[in-house]
C-alpha cells in the first residue's frame, strides 16, 4: 500500500476546490430547463470538443486501456484509430445537420420526430438504465482501485466522489459538467504525459521498449513484433494477442461498435448539442478526434511500460515479484513481468496461475503501479488527481445524460407533459439526485454480485449493436417507417443475444460469457466473439427494418425535412478560415489517422 | 457563457505549478525525491506554471477584445 503525503493531498484537494467553484460560478447562469440540460447551446466549438472527447475518458478508458496495452500491445491502438476517429468524421460531417438542425433535444427526441413515439420510449428507457448502471460501475471500480492501491475506504471514496459530481452539476448543470470534462482532460494530459517520458526512458526508448516486448510476445508464443504492430498480424485471430483476424476487427470494432457508440450515443451526442452554432456542432467530433487519435500514447503506453520496465531502485509501491504459491510447480516465467501485479485467489491470497502453470498478471493495475513505481510526492498527488477526475468525469457525464432523457424523454412524454418549464427544471435537478443515488446503489450491487453487473453489461452490449443500422436507415433513407425502426432494433438486440448464446471464447465456461443456448461455434477471443455478434446484430437489424419498412406506409415526404438526407438543406459553414471548415478538419484527421496506422502497421 | 474556462483552467495549473515547483525545489536532494533520477517536480512544476499564466493570459486577452 503506498503512502500518500500531504503535497498529493494539496493537489486533490485544489482539484476538488476548483471543481465544485466552477459549479458556483456557474449557478447563475442556469435559468431554464434549456440552460440546465443543454448549456443554453452556447458554447464555444473548442469547449465542446475537448468534452465529447473527455466525456467518454471514464475509468474504463485510463485503466481498461492500460490493461488492454499490457494485454495486447500496440494493436490496442485500434480502438482510436479505427474504432473511434472514423465514426467521429462521420457524425461530424453527416449526422451532426440531422441531430442539431431538428432542434431535438437528445438523440431518443431525433428518433421521435424521425419515426414514433415508440422507437423513442424504447432507445430512452434502454439508454437511461443503461447509463445509469455504467455510472454506478465507473464508482464502483474507482473506491474498489483506491482500496486496493491507497487503502482508502471503498465507502468514503464513492460517496466524497458522488457527492463532488451531485453538487456540481445541481450547481451549473450541463455547463458545469462540460467545463470540468475540459479541466479533466488537461489534467489527463498533464498527469499521464510524465509517466509516459520516465517509463520510456527507463525501458531505453521506443527502440528499448520494442525489444523488450518481443522477448514477452516470444515467451508467449507470438512472433517478436506482436505487441508493437498494429496490423501485420491481423491475418489470423491466433497470430495476435488480441485473437481478432482483420475483417471482424474492421467491420465488428471499426464499423459496427465505433458507429453505433460514437454516432448515437446521447452521452458525447449531448456535448456537441449544447455547440454555439450549427459549425460549431459539427466541428465538436472533429476537434476532438485531433487529440482522441494522440491518446494512444497516452493511455495505452503505460500499459505496455509496465509490462516489461523493470522498477526503479527505490520504488514506492510494493513489488511485482511474485512467490510461487505453495504446492505449485515452479516453471520459468514467460516472459518479464514489470511492475504489473499478479492477479490473486480471493480464497486463499496465493496469486493465480494458467494451465501452464504461468502467473496470471492483474492487467487493470499496469497504469496505477507504473504510476505509484515512477512518481514521486507531488506529482503522485497530480497523477492520483488525473485519475480521480477521469472516474467523476465519466459519472458526471453518464448523469447529465441520465437526467435530460428522463425528463424530455420519459417525464415530460409520458408522465406530465405541458408543465411550466420551471417544472422540468426542477425534475432535471430531483433527476440529478435520483441518477447519483441509483448509481451509488448499483456500485454496492457491483461489490456484492460481480456477475450481476456482468450480466447487465452483457445486456447494454446487445441493445446498443443494432442502433446505428436505425439511424443510418433514418437519416439516409427517406421510406424506412417507425415500425420498420421498431422492429429491427428489437430483432437485431435479440439477433445478439441469441448469437452470444450460441457461441463461446475459447477456454471459456458457458455463462454469462455465452453458450447457454448451446455451443455451435468458438471464438479464439472473447473480443472477436463480442465483434461478431455486433456484427450479426447491426445486420439483423438493418434487414429487418428495410423489410418492415417496405411493407408499411412512409411518412410523408413535407413530415422529413430537417430529418432525412435528400430532404434537408445542406448546412452552409459559418467560420472566419477556410481551414476551420468541417470537411477540411475531416480530411486533415482522417490523413493523420492513415499515417499513424501505417507508422505502427 | 459569463465564465471563460481558460480562467479556472489557468489559475488551477499556475497554483498546482507553483506548488510543485516550490515542492521539488526543497525536496530534490531528499531520498525518494527523483526515484528516476530525473527532478520531475521541479521540472513539471514549472510546465504546469507556465501552461497556467498562458491560459489565464488568453483568457484575460479574450475579455479585453469582448470589451465589458
Amino acid at each position: 500500500m503506498t503512502h500518500v503525503t500531504g503535497i498529493d493531498y494539496a493537489v486533490m484537494g485544489l482539484y476538488f476546490a476548483f471543481v465544485l467553484g466552477i459549479g458556483v460560478l456557474l449557478r447563475r447562469s442556469v435559468r431554464t430547463s434549456e440552460d440546465f440540460f443543454l448549456s443554453g447551446r452556447a458554447i464555444p466549438a473548442w469547449v465542446t470538443g475537448l468534452a465529447f472527447l473527455s466525456a467518454n475518458l471514464g475509468a474504463q478508458e485510463v485503466i481498461g486501456m492500460g490493461a488492454s496495452g499490457a494485454k495486447y500491445g500496440i494493436a490496442t491502438s485500434h480502438f482510436y484509430w479505427i474504432g473511434a476517429i472514423p465514426a467521429m468524421v462521420f457524425i461530424g460531417l453527416f449526422m451532426m445537420p440531422f441531430y442539431y438542425g431538428s432542434r431535438a433535444r437528445s438523440v431518443p427526441e431525433y428518433l421521435k420526430l424521425r419515426f414514433d413515439e415508440k422507437t423513442r420510449g424504447l432507445n430512452a428507457v434502454s439508454f437511461a438504465t443503461m447509463t445509469v448502471f455504467s455510472s454506478g460501475i465507473s464508482l464502483y471500480a474507482m473506491g474498489k482501485l483506491l482500496n486496493l492501491l491507497l487503502g482508502w475506504s471503498f465507502d468514503a471514496s464513492i460517496l466524497v466522489a458522488a457527492g463532488i459530481v451531485l453538487a456540481y452539476i445541481l450547481l451549473g448543470g450541463l455547463t458545469s459538467a462540460i467545463y470540468n470534462e475540459v479541466l479533466q482532460f488537461f489534467l489527463i494530459v498533464f498527469g499521464f504525459a510524465p509517466l509516459v517520458f520516465l517509463g520510456l526512458r527507463a525501458v531505453g526508448g521506443w527502440a528499448g521498449l520494442s525489444a523488450r516486448l518481443a522477448s514477452a510476445a516470444s515467451a508467449n508464443g507470438y512472433a517478436p513484433g506482436a505487441y508493437t504492430h498494429s496490423w501485420a498480424f491481423m491475418d489470423h485471430a491466433a497470430h495476435n494477442p488480441v485473437g481478432v483476424e482483420w475483417f471482424g476487427l474492421v467491420m465488428g470494432l471499426g464499423f459496427v461498435l465505433s458507429f453505433g457508440y460514437w454516432c448515437t450515443d446521447f452521452l458525447v451526442v449531448q456535448r456537441a448539442m449544447a455547440a454555439n452554432s450549427m459549425t460549431a456542432a459539427r466541428r465538436t467530433p472533429l476537434i476532438a478526434a485531433l487529440p482522441k487519435m494522440l491518446f494512444p500514447f497516452l493511455v495505452i503506453f503505460p500499459g505496455m511500460i509496465a509490462l516489461v520496465v523493470t522498477p526503479p531502485a527505490s520504488p514506492r509501491a510494493p513489488s511485482a515479484q511474485v512467490a510461487p504459491a505453495p504446492g505449485t510447480i515452479v516453471t520459468a516465467p514467460a516472459a518479464p513481468a514489470g511492475v504489473v501485479p499478479p492477479k490473486l485467489d480471493p480464497a486463499t491470497g496465493a496469486p493465480l496461475r494458467d494451465a501452464r502453470g504461468r502467473v496470471v498478471l492483474d492487467y487493470d493495475l499496469a497504469t496505477p503501479m507504473l504510476l505509484l513505481n515512477f512518481f514521486p510526492a507531488g506529482l503522485l498527488g497530480l497523477g492520483l488527481t488525473a485519475l480521480l477526475a477521469s472516474f467523476m468525469s465519466g459519472m458526471a457525464g453518464n448523469v447529465t445524460a441520465f437526467n435530460t432523457v428522463w425528463t424530455y424523454d420519459l417525464y415530460q412524454s409520458y408522465l406530465r407533459p405541458g408543465a411550466p418549464d420551471a417544472h422540468y427544471l426542477r425534475m432535471g435537478r430531483i433527476a440529478t439526485v435520483a441518477g447519483i443515488a441509483i448509481s451509488i446503489a448499483a456500485a454496492y450491487v457491483a461489490a456484492s454480485f460481480n456477475n450481476i453487473m456482468d450480466f447487465l453489461q452483457l445486456v447494454f452490449a446487445f441493445v446498443n449493436a443494432p442502433l446505428f443500422a436505425t439511424f443510418a436507415l433514418g437519416m439516409f433513407w427517406k421510406r424506412a417507417t417507425g415500425h420498420g425502426a421498431f422492429a429491427g432494433l428489437v430483432a437485431g438486440t435479440l439477433a445478439a443475444a441469441v448469437h452470444h448464446g450460441l457461441s463461446l471464447p475459447a477456454g471459456a465456461s458457458v455463462g454469462v460469457k455465452g453458450g447457454y443456448l448451446g455451443v455451435l461455434a468458438t471464438f479464439p477471443s472473447e473480443l472477436a466473439q463480442t465483434f461478431w455478434t455486433a456484427i450479426v446484430a447491426w445486420v439483423t437489424c438493418f434487414l429487418v427494418t428495410i423489410l418492415v419498412s417496405l411493407v408499411t406506409r412512409p411518412r410523408p415526404e413535407a413530415e422529413l425535412g430537417g430529418l432525412v438526407y435528400g430532404l434537408t438543406e445542406k448546412p452552409r459553414d459559418t467560420v472566419a478560415h477556410w481551414y476551420e471548415r468541417p470537411a477540411v478538419l475531416a480530411v486533415g484527421v482522417l490523413g493523420l489517422t492513415v499515417l499513424l496506422n501505417v507508422v505502427f502497421f | 457563457m459569463t465564465l471563460d474556462v481558460r480562467m479556472p483552467i489557468g489559475v488551477f495549473f499556475g497554483l498546482v505549478g507553483a506548488l510543485l515547483t516550490a515542492y521539488g525545489a526543497v525536496t530534490r536532494h531528499e531520498p525518494g525525491a527523483a526515484p528516476t533520477g530525473v527532478p520531475i517536480d521541479l521540472v513539471w512544476g514549472a510546465v504546469l506554471l507556465a501552461f497556467g499564466i498562458v491560459m489565464v493570459t488568453l483568457a484575460r486577452r479574450a475579455r479585453r477584445l469582448k470589451g465589458p
